[in-house]
């Protein structure tokens, strides 16, 4: 795979004419962009709308930066001293301009401010129908872990056009996933889980990297995202399919550490059953109630004395160090594919 | 006008005593307690820490000129820029301005003797020697290479080099700056001379004491952050490592509740200078002085209310976000308005471009550039894609580097001749000064291009398609480096074989003017009474209007 110039390519026509124009530029303009890459490919329709801000605040900078720039020169040269005895013109202020020069940068922030919170906060969550698929940061690489079984290391097959949420934790330091083609990125820390989406409206490979100092390896943190044509990933994922899914995984380790022992499906009152549990509030003995998510799981899994029940005495052993961030994801999915067949079976 | 300088009058000789030639040897030097001898002690101590970060940073730019890495291996390029970055931020930057002219003109600008407290001024000096030390000893015996943000769990956890020592070295240098903020706001508020009135205080007083609130309120909690960190890092005790129970991103909200007000304290005494030196070369009152006094403060208070723009994306909530994000918006604007006031001073002046104006306009120019970009980074939607890239480093070195060290150097050239009774050759200066602008742009503009490519920063290799814009900054570097160096020469020279300065060279206002240069001991012979407004130069007087 040629990867190193793909994104390059692509990064060709489209990044040349928005920078001639907003440059004013020529034809050397886009010889130049050519030599040097201006902007980044754009793989996402949110790409799209992050760069029409980005470019809005690259156009209010040049206007200030040309406006103070200005004065200054205009000033320099209408007022220098030409002679020793030549006396300023003394001006304490005007409080009018000041007010001026307070509003108007404050209505410029305001207006930005909606704009960049108003993209966020509409791009913040993932739509319901997204593929989820699970990244583990790990010392100098991303694990890929498909929900259908396929592994992956330093790369990541999607669809085109099918939105994709990433679920992602780290198993050692803190890491950062980003993928410039996507304009999007998040810190993946241990310890808890991040997740961001995207969707893909581009087929081609793009950049992934770490962006968040790692250590010795850091910038070798880096991998290939692969947006394919849906039917081309169907052929890629069935050509992955020599793993088990992430749910028969996560039942071989649900018997392989004894967690079936006590968490039976009838709940004989050692356990709580787990099944149907993932997405219901759960009320806690000290009378509080949390909605059961990963994170609620992690945290039963790795400290289960952190969480008391109402009615099970403290008994489950910690299974911190005995299972990998990869297991912990495996024993989610089967816990989440028990409420799933439960709800199945009483529709 | 390079000739101006030299046609002023000079001073009869260099017979009269003054604080430097007032007594002779090492331990003169070393147990002063006269704030003029201190701030030339921090001097010579930053320069050389100085030196050291800009060998790293020499080296780092060597290393990028090859997608591959031209030098040396990842390890070692890891902590060229965890050096890099401690020495410069902590070792140089924080201290640069207040402490070197701090000491030496706050108690010149305000008709003192000295600051309120010498002994204590002496002891801060040694707390930064100590602290220099540490670090030096940190780099000598292998290096550090956890970044200047000492981010767990790895730095706590999983790195290898000699994190207590460069943690030590920063724990300690914080109660210099501590004890200095003390001094200052005591100094500032109980001995100004009769008729120092709070607003007919120069603004570099007002920047000063803006920083030294940072100061005081900002450094113990980086110290306790550090001192966590280093407990964890000996003893696993579960404060910020998750695998023993502990939280990462609560050691990023502590350490940003100081270093993002830290941006302030290195870029606010810049403030303060500018607003001298403009006035001084414009030959005219400073336009809306109140306003700019009063941003200071604003800017100061703000400070600590946006740390959490550092943390768009590590997994905050969306509402966390948008109030740090409007917040650090909200600090743009005061900053926004000294731009303009700064501009509009020139309006209307008598200008003359000597080498320190020549800096002060560059640092315009400069922090406006700085400023708008940061703009970038306070929206969340852009924020989400540039955060963590090249686009911050060019970011904040437009601020600490354009801003903070430009305005540092113009300070130095500006105050020179009072500091040491003699002039330094103002054609050289200007070139360097000239120099320093062209190589600072080619260097750091690349950058904010390769970060909207998408380059990350702290990567010692990188993907072949960013080579271009990398070449083009290590050339930016080169003519940077060329023009820190010429002023070191010719400031070294002028010390023996420059003019004899005379007192008040510029024709400045304010007080340190007022008396000899190199100042008695005692600064003043007599004790100064203020009875105007300051810069208050001769010209055409125009009422206030509004």
């Amino acid at each position: 795979m040629d990867g190193g110039n793909l994104p390059r390519a692509r990064n060709g026509l489209r990044g040349q004419i928005m920078m001639s124009l907003a440059h004013g530029g020529t034809q050397s303009m886009a010889a130049l962009a050519a030599w040097i890459p201006l902007q980044p490919p754009t793989a996402s329709k949110i790409a799209g709308e992050v760069d029409e801000l980005y470019y809005f605040l690259t156009a209010v900078t040049l206007f200030f930066t040309a406006l103070i720039f200005g004065f200054i020169f205009y000033f320099m040269i209408k007022y220098r001293r030409r002679s020793e005895d030549q006396r300023a013109e003394q001006i304490h202020g005007n409080v009018l301009l000041e007010v001026v020069w307070t509003i108007i940068p404050t209505i410029i922030c305001a207006g930005i401010f909606i704009w960049a919170s108003y993209l966020y906060v509409r791009n913040a969550r993932p739509p319901a129908n997204s593929t989820e698929i699970f990244v583990i940061g790990k010392q100098w690489m991303w694990h890929i872990q498909h929900p259908e079984g396929p592994r992956e290391i330093d790369a990541l097959h999607i669809p085109v056009g099918q939105a994709v949420k990433l679920t992602m934790t780290s198993q050692d330091v803190i890491h950062g996933f980003f993928v410039p083609a996507f304009r999007m990125k998040k810190s993946v820390v241990p310890g808890m889980y991040n997740s961001i989406w995207f969707k893909p409206d581009k087929v081609g490979t793009f950049h992934l990297f770490c962006t968040e100092y790692c250590g010795a390896g850091h910038s070798k943190m880096i991998g290939w995202v692969y947006v394919m044509k849906p039917a081309d990933y169907a052929a890629w994922l069935a050509g992955q399919m020599r793993d088990q899914s992430m749910a028969q995984e996560g039942r071989l380790l649900f018997n392989r550490l004894g967690c079936a022992t006590c968490h039976v499906a009838n709940d004989t009152g050692t356990a709580p059953s787990l099944v149907g549990i993932y997405g219901k509030p759960e009320k806690l003995r000290d009378g509080s109630t949390r909605v059961v998510d990963e994170t609620l799981l992690r945290q039963a899994i790795i400290e289960p004395n952190s969480i008391l029940l109402p009615h099970y005495s403290p008994i489950m052993p910690t299974f911190k160090g005995q299972v990998t961030e990869e297991q912990i994801l495996q024993l989610m999915a089967y816990i989440k594919s028990l409420g799933a067949e439960e709800r199945t079976s009483t529709k | 006008m390079s000739t101006a300088v030299a046609e002023l009058p000079t001073a009869p000789s260099e017979s009269r005593v003054n604080y430097l030639n007032a007594s002779y040897g090492i331990k003169s030097w070393l147990l002063t307690t006269d704030h003029k001898r201190i701030a030339l002690l921090y001097l010579v101590s930053i320069t050389f820490m100085f030196v050291v970060g800009g060998v790293a940073a020499t080296l780092m730019r060597i290393q990028l000129i090859e997608p591959t890495g031209a030098i040396v291996e990842p390890e070692v390029y890891n902590k060229l820029f965890s050096i890099h970055g401690i020495v410069m931020v902590f070792f140089f930057l924080v201290p640069s301005i207040p402490a070197v002219m701090g000491n030496f003109l706050i108690p010149m600008m305000i008709g003192a003797r000295d600051v309120a407290f010498p002994k204590l001024n002496l002891l801060s000096w040694y707390l930064y020697i100590t602290g220099s030390l540490c670090m030096l000893y940190a780099i000598a015996a292998g290096g550090v290479d956890t970044g200047w943000t000492f981010y767990p769990p790895y730095s706590s956890t999983y790195s290898h080099t000699h994190v207590i020592a460069a943690v030590t070295g920063v724990f300690i240098a914080g109660f210099s700056s501590i004890l200095t903020g003390l001094n200052f706001i005591v100094t500032i508020h109980k001995m100004r001379a009769p008729g120092m009135t709070w607003f007919r205080m120069p603004l570099f007083l007002w920047s000063m004491y803006a920083t030294s609130v940072i100061f005081i309120l900002g450094t113990p909690v980086i110290a306790i952050t550090l001192f966590l960190m280093a407990l964890e890092r000996l003893f696993h005790v579960g404060i910020f490592d998750p695998a023993v129970g502990g939280d990462p991103l609560l050691f990023q909200h502590l350490f940003w509740f100081y270093s993002h007000p830290a941006v302030y304290i290195m870029i606010l005494p810049g403030m303060g200078v500018i607003s001298e030196l403009i006035p001084c070369f414009a030959r005219k009152k400073i336009f809306g002085y109140k306003i700019v006094a009063y941003s200071s403060m604003a800017i100061a208070v703000l400070s600590f209310l946006v740390w959490g723009h550092h943390m768009f994306v590590t997994g905050q909530s969306i509402y966390t976000g948008l109030i740090f994000s409007v917040l650090s918006f909200a600090v743009a604007i005061p900053s926004a308005i000294k731009v303009f006031n700064w501009t509009a001073t020139l309006y209307k002046g008598s200008i003359s471009y000597n080498a320190p104006m020549l800096y002060a306009l560059g640092f315009i120019g400069l922090f406006t550039m700085g400023g708008l970009t940061g703009l970038f980074l306070a929206s969340l939607a852009t924020d989400v894609h540039l955060n963590g890239t090249y686009f911050i480093v060019a970011h904040f070195h437009y601020i600490m580097v354009g801003g903070a060290v430009m305005a540092y150097l113009g300070g130095i050239h500006y105050w020179w001749p009072k500091i040491t009774g003699r002039l330094y050759p103002d054609a050289w200066a200007r070139f360097a000064a000239l120099i320093i602008f062209v190589g600072f742009n080619l260097t750091f503009f690349p950058q904010f291009m390769l970060g909207y490519l998408g380059m990350p920063r702290r990567y010692a290799v990188y993907p072949p398609e960013f080579q271009v814009l990398n070449v083009m900054s290590s050339a930016g570097a080169t003519i940077l480096g060329v023009g820190y160096v010429i002023p070191l020469i010719y400031l070294i020279w002028s010390i023996k074989y420059g003019p004899i300065a005379g007192p008040n060279p510029w024709g400045a206002t304010g007080l340190e003017w007022q008396t000899p240069s190199p100042p008695p001991t005692e600064n003043f012979e007599e004790m100064p009474v203020v009875t105007e407004e300051p810069y208050n130069y001769p010209g055409t007087e125009v009422p206030v209007r509004g």
